[in-house]
């Protein structure tokens, strides 16, 4: 059986790549320690020497638009396109090119299925940088086959938080119930408290310190009990209008389990948005 | 009222770069324009197939045609969506990096929550 070697929870910041490559004077100030806590992050998947990595994030209106929205996606093609003409603009993404991991897309979509979640698939998804920013960051020399996995953080009417925490669980089940025998890293991105668009956006820190502070909380101590207990769909307007995008953490928690504490959490104070960064290596993986 | 169709307006634009400067240029003329020969395509379909009933109200026509970002934020225009062109459309006017970020902010900033709803 296939083996879960490492879960990893990230922000995905797309100023990363631009910040980290620029020089002289283009270079922000924030820049050296933010890349210095990237390379420590990305030690953590290094070491757990994934053969496979399958990858939550969330379409942002490139490829799935409103007038056919899945709830929850899984890419099943040989090879993914990434990064669109828009991230290149406003954020300097480079185009990639990621290999896809098709015997194990399938094994997730026919299991997912019968598990009780309608998974839509796609067999030609160019994918944006909620997988492109932990490529980058955690894996850049995008030498490992991949698992695409979209979910609706964007267009309501969206899924509930218990439902990505249980689809987050359902992923940890397929994955090792797989009978094949590859290391699997899995790999989701959302964000903290974030305002896109509204009145709170671009400040000195994200919209919502405390917010991220207990989400920081939750998420390092595997609390999803008490992240459940305060999270809805309504509450996470209050801490900003794109912090749906938590129910991606959620989903996370749910991979890593109830009460199972982060072995790696670091966060880093950025304008616009608090970065979050959180490593579990389940059943001695990383061994 | 079809936040819908407001939000494809600015999806199209913002994925096209001859109409990102077009719209920047000509924005009554684009919006205009797209909404009779545009406005029905059915994005995911082949060519030639569209749909038959889709228009803007006036207010809605207005505010794209005005460049109007906190108009289009009232009436539950997707916001990434909006943020996302006009940051193509005018972030190039200013010096200082986020400067328009944050003026968009600023023009925000009678909204509290709750927010209008978003919903299609």
């Amino acid at each position: 059986m296939a083996q879960v070697v490492a879960i990893i929870a990230s922000t995905h910041h797309p100023f990363y790549y631009r910040a980290s490559t620029a020089t002289g004077e283009d270079r922000p100030a924030f820049a050296d320690e933010w890349v210095r806590k990237i390379t420590a992050f990305r030690e953590t998947l290094t070491r757990a020497r994934p053969d496979v990595l399958v990858m939550v994030g969330s379409d942002h209106f490139h490829q799935l638009w409103l007038d056919n929205m899945p709830q929850f996606l899984v890419g099943k093609a040989p090879y993914y396109d990434a990064n669109f003409y828009n991230e290149e603009r406003e954020f300097g993404l480079p185009r990639m090119l990621l290999h896809g991991h098709e015997d194990l897309s399938a094994y997730m979509l026919r299991e997912g299925i019968d598990a009780g979640f309608d998974l839509a698939f796609s067999n030609e998804l160019r994918i944006d940088h909620s997988i492109t920013c932990p490529i980058i960051t955690l894996r850049p020399q995008n030498d490992l086959p991949v698992v695409p996995i979209y979910t609706n953080i964007f267009a309501p009417p969206l899924p509930r938080p218990k439902r990505f925490v249980e689809l987050g669980r359902t992923i940890r089940q397929l994955v090792e119930s797989w009978p094949a025998e590859q290391r699997v890293a899995i790999i989701g991105t959302g964000h903290l408290s974030l305002e896109l668009g509204g009145p709170r956006q671009f400040g000195p820190h994200g919209p919502d310190p405390e917010f991220d502070r207990r989400a920081v909380e939750w998420i390092s101590t595997g609390d999803i009990d008490g992240c459940l207990s305060e999270v809805t769909l309504d509450s996470l307007h209050a801490p900003g209008n794109a912090t749906h995008g938590f129910m991606d953490f959620m989903l996370m928690m749910g991979v890593a389990g109830e009460r199972k504490r982060a072995d790696y959490v670091d966060t880093y104070d950025l304008f616009h948005t608090m970065e979050a960064y959180f490593t579990w290596y389940p059943d001695g993986g990383a061994r | 009222m079809s936040k819908y169709l407001v939000n494809k307006f600015l999806y199209t634009v913002d994925r096209d770069p001859h109409l990102v400067e077009r719209y920047r240029e000509d924005p009554r003329g684009t919006v205009e324009w797209w909404e009779t020969e545009r406005a029905g395509r059915i994005l995911n379909c082949h060519s030639g197939e569209a749909s038959t009933w889709l228009g803007f109200d006036d207010a809605e026509r207005d505010a794209l045609a005005g460049h109007d970002y906190p108009a289009l934020f009232e009436m539950g225009a997707h916001p990434f969506l909006t943020l996302t062109l006009f940051i193509a459309l005018f972030e190039r006017d200013y010096d200082e990096p986020l400067g328009f970020q944050q003026e968009y902010a600023r023009r925000l900033s009678h909204f509290t929550l709750p927010h209008p709803d978003i919903a299609t």
